[in-house]
C-alpha cells in the first residue's frame, strides 16, 4: 500500500437484516491522515457500516479494504496482524469490567506482544497519560466517570499505535465540556500520531469542529461525501434537515389513521 | 378452524425442534473450538492462557468444595437414615455400607456435584458473557484480535473437565462420611470400619463411571453457560433470562445425560 492510497475502501456494500436493506450501495474512500465523519440520523445504518468496517459482519455484497487489504478475505494470522493496526472506541467504552484500567489498556500487548511486564507498565502508563488519565492504572472501571472510561477506552484503542482508529459516538452520554475535550484530544491524535480516524456521530457540533470530510448516510444510502462547508451548503433537502434538527416528515396520515381507528372524523 | 389450530400446534413443534437442533450445533461448533484453541490456538497466535484456566479452576472448583461437601454430607446422611429404616423390615441393615457406597460413587456424587455447579457456574458464565455481549466488551475482544471462544468458553470448560472429577470424588468421600456417621451405632461399627467396608465394596469402575460422569456433567453445564450467555439480546432483562435459562437447562442436560449413563453403563 502506498503512501497515497486510500486508507479505507468501501465499494457498493449491501446487507440485509431478514428481507430488510440496511445499507444500500455504500460507497466512499478515506485518505490516509483524515478524519471522517459518518453521519446520519437514528437508523441512517452509520452504526451497522461501522459493525462492518470493524470486520464484526459479512456483507451480503460489495467489499470493504481497510489499509490496502480486504478484511473479509484475510486468513487467522493476517487477521490478527491486521487487528495490531487498528483501534476502536466504542460507545459505552466496553471496558472489561472485572479488569482494572491499566489492565484494560494493556490486554491487546498481552494478546499480541511477547513483551516483559515492566514493558508492559510502562507503555500503558505512556498511554494514559496521553489521555489524562496518568495514575489511574489501578482503579475498577465501576469507579471512573463517563468521560473517563471514554478516556480509558481511547488509551486501550491507541496502545498498539494503529493507523486505523474508529470512535462510535464519542460525545454520546458527555455534558458539552467533556466532550469538547474529547474532540480536541480527537484532534490532537491525528496531528501527533498521524492516525486516520474515522468516528460516527449525530452531534453536528462536534462533527464540524474535527471533520475534514463528512459522509452523510440516510436509511442506508451514501447522500453525500464532502467537506464541512460543502455538507452546510448541500441543497439537499433530507441533509438540510438532519443539519437544522428538523424531524423526518411522518410517512403515516394521523388523520387517516384516527378517522380509521375510531371510525369517525377526527376534525 | 380445526385445520388452523392443528398448523398452528405443528408449526409451533416445527420452530422448536428446529431451534433445539440450531443450539445443539452451536454448543457443538463451541466445544469444537474451544478444543481447537486449546491444541492449535498457540500456533496461530491465540493460545489459551494458563493463568485464566488455573483462574477458572479455583471458581469453578476450589470455591465450590464447602457447599459440595455439605450436601454430600447431607445426602449420605439421608441415605443411610432411609436405607437403615428400609432394611430393617428384612433384617439386612448391614447391607447399607454397600447401598451408601455405590449409590454414592456411580450416581449422587456425580450428580450432587452437578447440580451444584450447574446453579454456581452456568449462571455466572451466562451472567458474565451476557452483560460483556450488552456493553459489547465481546465485540472489543474480537476488535482486539481475541476470539472469544478462546478467551471466554476454552478456560473454564477445561477447568470444568479438570475439576468436576476432583470435586466428585470430594462429594463420595463426604456422602460415604455421612452415611457412616449415622451408621456406624446401629451397626455397631467404628468409622474406621465402615471407610474400610466401603472400600472393600466398591470396584475401580464404580469410581471411574462417577468420573466420566462427572466429566461430561462438567463439559455440558460450560457450554449450555457460555453459549446461553453468548446468545443474550436485549440487555439487562436478557442477560437475566438467560441466567435463569442456563441453570435450567444445565439441570435438566445433567439429568437427562445421568439417565443415559445409567441405561447404558449398568446392562
Amino acid at each position: 500500500m502506498s503512501e497515497s492510497s486510500p486508507v479505507i475502501e468501501v465499494d457498493r456494500l449491501v446487507t440485509h437484516y431478514g428481507a430488510r436493506k440496511i445499507l444500500d450501495q455504500v460507497d466512499f474512500r478515506v485518505d490516509p491522515g483524515e478524519i471522517r465523519v459518518i453521519m446520519g440520523g437514528s437508523g441512517s445504518g452509520k452504526s451497522t457500516l461501522l459493525r462492518f468496517l470493524l470486520g464484526l459482519h459479512t456483507p451480503t455484497a460489495g467489499s470493504i479494504r481497510l489499509l490496502g487489504r480486504d478484511i473479509h478475505r484475510l486468513g487467522a494470522r493476517d487477521q490478527l496482524a491486521f487487528r495490531r493496526e487498528i483501534g476502536v472506541s466504542f460507545q459505552g467504552g466496553a471496558l472489561f469490567t472485572s479488569m482494572t484500567v491499566g489492565d484494560n489498556v494493556a490486554l491487546p500487548l498481552r494478546e499480541h506482544f511477547d513483551l516483559d511486564e515492566n514493558t508492559i507498565r510502562i507503555m500503558t502508563r505512556l498511554k494514559l497519560e496521553v489521555v489524562n488519565l496518568g495514575g489511574f492504572q489501578d482503579l475498577m472501571p465501576s469507579q471512573l466517570s463517563g468521560g473517563m472510561i471514554k478516556r480509558a477506552a481511547l488509551a486501550r484503542a491507541i496502545v498498539m499505535d494503529p493507523k486505523l482508529l474508529f470512535f462510535d459516538e464519542p460525545s454520546a452520554g458527555l455534558d458539552p465540556v467533556v466532550s469538547a475535550e474529547l474532540d480536541e484530544l480527537i484532534l490532537k491524535l491525528r496531528d501527533a500520531m498521524r492516525m486516520t480516524i474515522v468516528v460516527v456521530t449525530h452531534e453536528l457540533d462536534s462533527a464540524f469542529k474535527i471533520a475534514d470530510k463528512i459522509t452523510v448516510l440516510d436509511q442506508g444510502k451514501v447522500l453525500m461525501t464532502g467537506s464541512v462547508d460543502e455538507v452546510k451548503a448541500s441543497p439537499s433537502e433530507r441533509i438540510q434537515d438532519l443539519l437544522n434538527r428538523r424531524p423526518r416528515e411522518l410517512e403515516v396520515d394521523v388523520d387517516e389513521y384516527l378517522q380509521r381507528l375510531t371510525g369517525r372524523d377526527s376534525g | 378452524m380445526l385445520l388452523n389450530s392443528v398448523h398452528r400446534v405443528v408449526s409451533q413443534i416445527g420452530r422448536s425442534t428446529m431451534q433445539i437442533a440450531d443450539e445443539i450445533g452451536y454448543v457443538g461448533s463451541l466445544f469444537g473450538e474451544a478444543l481447537f484453541f486449546l491444541f492449535v490456538g498457540p500456533t496461530r497466535g491465540q493460545p489459551v492462557r494458563w493463568h485464566h484456566i488455573l483462574h477458572q479452576m479455583r471458581q469453578i472448583g476450589a470455591d465450590a468444595i464447602p457447599i459440595v461437601a455439605l450436601l454430600s454430607l447431607v445426602i449420605g446422611l439421608s441415605l443411610a437414615i432411609n436405607g437403615i429404616a428400609q432394611l430393617k423390615a428384612f433384617g439386612a441393615e448391614s447391607a447399607i455400607v454397600i447401598g451408601v457406597a455405590l449409590g454414592v460413587t456411580r450416581e449422587f456424587g456425580p450428580l450432587i456435584t452437578g447440580i451444584v455447579v450447574a446453579g454456581r457456574t452456568a449462571s455466572a458464565l451466562a451472567a458474565r458473557i451476557g452483560s460483556m455481549v450488552v456493553s459489547q466488551e465481546v465485540d472489543a475482544l474480537r476488535v482486539i484480535g481475541v476470539e472469544p471462544s478462546r478467551y471466554l468458553a476454552a478456560p473454564p470448560l477445561i477447568a470444568a473437565m479438570v475439576m468436576l472429577p476432583c470435586l466428585t470424588i470430594v462429594s463420595d468421600f463426604f456422602a460415604i462420611l455421612g452415611g457412616g456417621l449415622f451408621s456406624a451405632g446401629p451397626l455397631e461399627i467404628t468409622m474406621y470400619g465402615y471407610f474400610h467396608q466401603s472400600l472393600e465394596a466398591l470396584e475401580p469402575w464404580d469410581i471411574t463411571q462417577g468420573l466420566i460422569k462427572s466429566l461430561v456433567f462438567g463439559i455440558l453445564i460450560v457450554l449450555i453457560g457460555v453459549g446461553t450467555g453468548f446468545s443474550v439480546k436485549g440487555g439487562a432483562e436478557g442477560v437475566g433470562q438467560a441466567t435463569t435459562r442456563a441453570v435450567v437447562v444445565s439441570i435438566c442436560a445433567i439429568l437427562v445425560a445421568d439417565m443415559f449413563f445409567s441405561f447404558f453403563l449398568n446392562r
